[in-house]
């Protein structure tokens, strides 16, 4: 493991990507940063700007129009970006797969990394996916 | 020669006070946290977050706007940091540079960073960078002025010495001029002047995370933003040494002394970090108010009461 990889793993900064989401996901993702949880002692900070991200979370179900916003804030970001599915509606579509709005599960429009279903998933859920996404890099 | 390259890259310069300025960092997120009950980040999590944006991440340039003075605007900004560093340092660990009106030139270079910043976020071409910059800019006409009367203050109460080796040596001699009021007048000024030059919370409007997402550094990624990083580490080591030698007596560096002088920089980071955590941020106008006003008001007030001895 070389010095570069191993400070890329110490401090991934997310941004995160809201589709049309029932918000459910969302709050969850807050309470990963809330003090019970606290993901900053692993280095994981909120950034506001997609151009300091590391980690960019995706949820919510993505529909026509959000599609179009994820494939540019896709482009904006600074490679290596490392993309996380959240959700039963991120990962597959969960109860709008068949939807005539949907535009694909996130995986169908930019490369993910990881996946982390539930509906919504738990923090420890989002925790334990998140380790596995730094074991993987 | 060497000697001066030697000040400016390792001692009291850039590898010196950038490695404290990361502890410090270190020491305001651990205080944010436990603050607010969480557990906060682990010591050496300032360098992972430098050591990764300057060699991992890609650097992407803007479309619009001029790139050239866009990745030049932080190189200036080390540029001024260090330069300030090397300035305020020297006198402070008892080595002379021997020229005097050296704090008129500290308040110039310590203005450079915040500069670069508004030059570097109107060359990105950005909408929210140049509300930002515009925002930094009215940031700086309001608490520079009073930052300038916090030091004529301090010139003054030490008997009209213009260089930070004399003000340091007179209240070596007699004693520290935050016991007096006038004194503890000037250092509640100066550390409202700190903060603003920070960009710590009550005065974050120029890069409001929630707000204008990150405002004047929104377009900033890998090398170019790690310069910015490094330049906030360093200010947050030299804007507290640069208050401990106006107002607190400065460093002596023989035996218990080095303890104190490690407790008045811990000190006053801790009263910073504590205000950053207890306010909101404000509007422009109300900075703008609060410096042109109520600060300046004090700050005045506190040069006549050293007029009159007290």
């Amino acid at each position: 493991m070389g010095f570069k990889s191993f400070c890329f793993k110490k401090s991934l900064w997310v941004f995160h990507f809201g589709g049309a989401s029932c918000n459910n996901c969302d709050i969850e993702i807050l309470d990963c940063l809330t003090p019970r949880y606290d993901l900053e002692r692993f280095g994981i900070l909120l950034v506001g700007s997609v151009r300091h991200a590391d980690v960019l979370l995706v949820n919510g179900s993505i529909n026509m129009r959000d599609k179009e916003r994820l494939i540019e804030i896709y482009n904006q970001a600074p490679k290596p970006i490392l993309v996380v599915a959240i959700g039963a509606c991120g990962c597959t579509g969960g109860i709008f797969a068949e939807g005539n709005t949907f535009a694909g599960p996130v995986d169908k429009i930019i490369p993910v990394n990881a996946y982390i279903p539930g509906c919504p998933p738990k923090p420890e859920a989002i925790i334990a996916g998140i380790v596995k996404l730094v074991k993987s890099v | 020669m060497a000697a001066d390259l030697f000040y400016f890259f390792v001692f009291p310069g850039l590898l010196f006070s950038a490695v404290i300025g990361a502890f410090l960092s270190w020491f305001d997120r651990k205080i944010t946290a436990r603050v607010q009950f969480r557990k906060g980040p682990p010591l050496l999590q300032p360098f992972y977050d430098f050591f990764k944006l300057l060699l991992v991440k890609e650097t992407i340039l803007p479309k619009q706007g001029s790139p050239v003075i866009f990745l030049l605007a932080p190189v200036f900004a080390v540029f001024g940091a260090t330069m300030s560093a090397v300035f305020i340092l020297l006198p402070l660990f008892n080595i002379t540079t021997g020229f005097k009106g050296d704090l008129i030139v500290i308040f110039y270079l310590l203005t450079i960073p915040s500069f670069s910043y508004v030059i570097g976020s109107l060359a990105s071409g950005n909408p929210l960078a140049a509300v930002g910059g515009s925002r930094e800019m009215k940031l700086i006409l309001s608490y520079e002025s009073t930052f300038l009367l916090v030091i004529a203050g301090v010139i003054f109460k030490a008997s009209q010495y213009f260089d930070l080796n004399s003000i340091i040596t007179i209240q070596h001699n007699s004693s520290p001029f935050i016991g007096s009021f006038s004194g503890i007048i000037l250092f509640i000024v100066g550390i409202f002047c700190i903060q603003a030059k920070l960009g710590m919370v009550p005065f974050d409007m120029s890069e409001a995370e929630t707000e204008i997402t990150e405002g004047t550094f929104i377009e900033y990624s890998g090398a170019p933003y790690a310069l910015i990083k490094l330049t906030k580490y360093i200010m947050l080591f030299i804007l507290p040494a640069f208050i401990t030698g106006l107002l607190l007596n400065g460093f002596v560096l023989k035996g218990i002394n080095i303890l104190w002088a490690v407790l008045k920089i811990l000190g006053i980071v801790l009263l910073l970090t504590l205000i950053r955590n207890t306010n909101p941020r404000l509007k422009i106008k109300q900075a703008v108010n609060f410096f042109l006003v109520w600060m300046n008001l004090l700050a005045i007030t506190a040069i006549v009461l050293a007029y009159f001895g007290f």
